[in-house]
């Protein structure tokens, strides 16, 4: 049983096709990582797998069980942990009261047990000092980690990362980019989707390749060196040329 | 008349005054509510109705509404004293903006929030309560302090219709006193104290709301 399957997925807005029919697999405890210029239906590719973004057409699995069609998304969305570019954090919420919240009101797990989760994610992202903060209180960096504490706490079986440092200071993606690193040793299943090559190479256990909506290439992250496909090349050809 | 049984007389109305305008900012509150979930929330008809009534109330002025339902209700058989009378116009006038205020407060709550609790599998009830409601009241005391002070020198229009507020207070003194300037600057103080007063008290309950972290204004996480 893989832990993900996507199976020809499409969402168009109005005329314009951004995803044009995907299909890819994940195994328990993969990484991929996507990587493709922006605009190219990367982001709407990862929200329709937790269907905040409903796809028109196509079947997304979740270790066997179908995602799509399910009349209440929210059993899978508690499965499924997301992290966001923009980090969301719960503004009015403290450190730890945004990373219990999701155990106490979705799994209706005890307080003090929820508690417990809480502040052990929250040691495993380095903030078990910050539990008192507030997030306008925080770095970016920080805030990013307690956003992945947040969806860890959920004990999900697929994380999905929508650009996870895109927002962040360049001497701040660092401390970011080392908790997910610490994910995937850790057998996290793990989708995402970033723009920092070196770290792709680093982590992924696979690579895809998106362009206008479509995989283009996927392969190990040797594509990132030897890619076979035009485009890809040409993508990549950019990064050296510096953003 | 001697300046304390002046203060006294002006007193009386003060408590009408204030009477009137805690009751209709009350009522108007109660109103509200409702009517801006049903213009953030609701489905196409109930979007409909509650604008209708946001912009045709916001489009006439109190005194007309208050003369409507004082003098033009009675044809229909419906009858009001005045304090009832402008109790209700003041209500049905701030209802509407008080809905503004909701709706402005419930859309201010950034859309990243709510994905970020639908993704943790939140209902939308959940994340009403738990993300979008917390914050949103607390955007909307600043806005509903104002609308209080403009509801509370709004009722000094209930004159009109002969209740005896503060300003026909004044004008009762004024009868006998022949002292226009003086009467009428100690309602005006009277006005400015109670409004003064409010916003200061009402700025510390926003403090003791506030969410740390915003009174240095980082970047809108």
């Amino acid at each position: 049983m893989k832990a993900l399957e996507v199976k020809n997925l499409k969402k168009r807005y109005g005329d314009n096709e951004i995803i044009k029919g995907i299909s890819f697999e994940m195994e328990k405890g993969e990484t991929i990582v996507v990587i493709g210029p922006s605009g190219t239906g990367k982001s709407t590719m990862l929200m329709c797998i937790n269907r905040l973004i409903e796809p028109d057409e196509g079947k997304i699995f979740l270790n066997g069980e179908e995602i799509t069609g399910s009349k209440h998304p929210e059993i899978f969305r508690q499965k499924i942990g997301m992290v966001f570019q923009e980090f969301n954090l719960f503004n009015h919420l403290t450190v730890l009261d945004n990373v219990r919240i999701g155990p106490i009101k979705v799994k209706k797990l005890p307080r003090e047990i929820a508690t417990k989760v809480a502040i052990e994610n929250l040691k495993k992202v380095g903030l078990e000092s910050r539990i008192n903060a507030y997030p306008a209180q925080l770095s970016g960096g920080q805030k990013q980690r307690v956003g992945i504490a947040r969806a860890l706490a959920m004990e999900p079986q697929l994380m999905l990362f929508d650009e996870p440092t895109s927002a962040l200071d360049p001497e701040l993606v660092g401390e970011v980019l080392e908790v997910i690193k610490k994910l995937a040793r850790e057998g996290m299943t793990m989708l995402i989707v970033t723009h920092e090559l070196g770290f792709a190479r680093d982590v992924a256990d696979r690579i895809i390749f998106m362009e206008n909506g479509e995989i283009i290439e996927q392969g190990s992250s040797e594509i990132l060196v030897n890619p076979s496909k035009e485009r890809t090349k040409q993508f990549l050809a950019k990064f050296k040329e510096g953003r | 008349m001697d300046l304390l049984s002046i203060l006294q007389v002006l007193l009386k109305g003060t408590l009408i005054t204030a009477e009137l305008a805690v009751i209709s900012f009350a009522m108007a509150f109660v109103v509200a509510i409702p009517f801006s979930l049903g213009q953030v929330y609701g489905n196409a008809t109930l979007k409909i109705i509650t604008t209708v009534y946001e912009r045709v109330i916001r489009g006439v002025p109190l005194l007309v509404v208050m003369f409507i339902i004082f003098f033009g209700f009675p044809s229909l058989g419906i009858r009001f004293d005045p304090f009832t009378a402008s109790v209700l116009s003041l209500g049905i006038c701030s209802s509407a903006y008080q809905s503004q205020i909701f709706r402005g407060a419930l859309l201010s709550v950034p859309k990243g929030q709510i994905m970020a609790g639908q993704s943790l599998g939140m209902t939308g009830t959940q994340i009403f309560i738990h993300i979008t409601l917390p914050q949103a009241l607390r955007f909307s005391i600043a806005p509903l302090t104002n609308e209080f002070t403009i509801v509370l020198k709004d009722t000094s229009f209930a004159y009109a219709l002969g209740v005896t507020e503060l300003l026909r207070e004044g004008t009762y003194i004024i009868s006998t006193t022949y002292e226009p300037l003086l009467i009428y600057l100690l309602c005006a103080a009277i006005y400015f104290v109670i409004t003064f007063s409010t916003n200061s008290i009402v700025r510390k309950v926003e403090k003791r709301f506030a969410i740390h972290g915003f009174e240095f204004r980082g970047e809108r996480a």
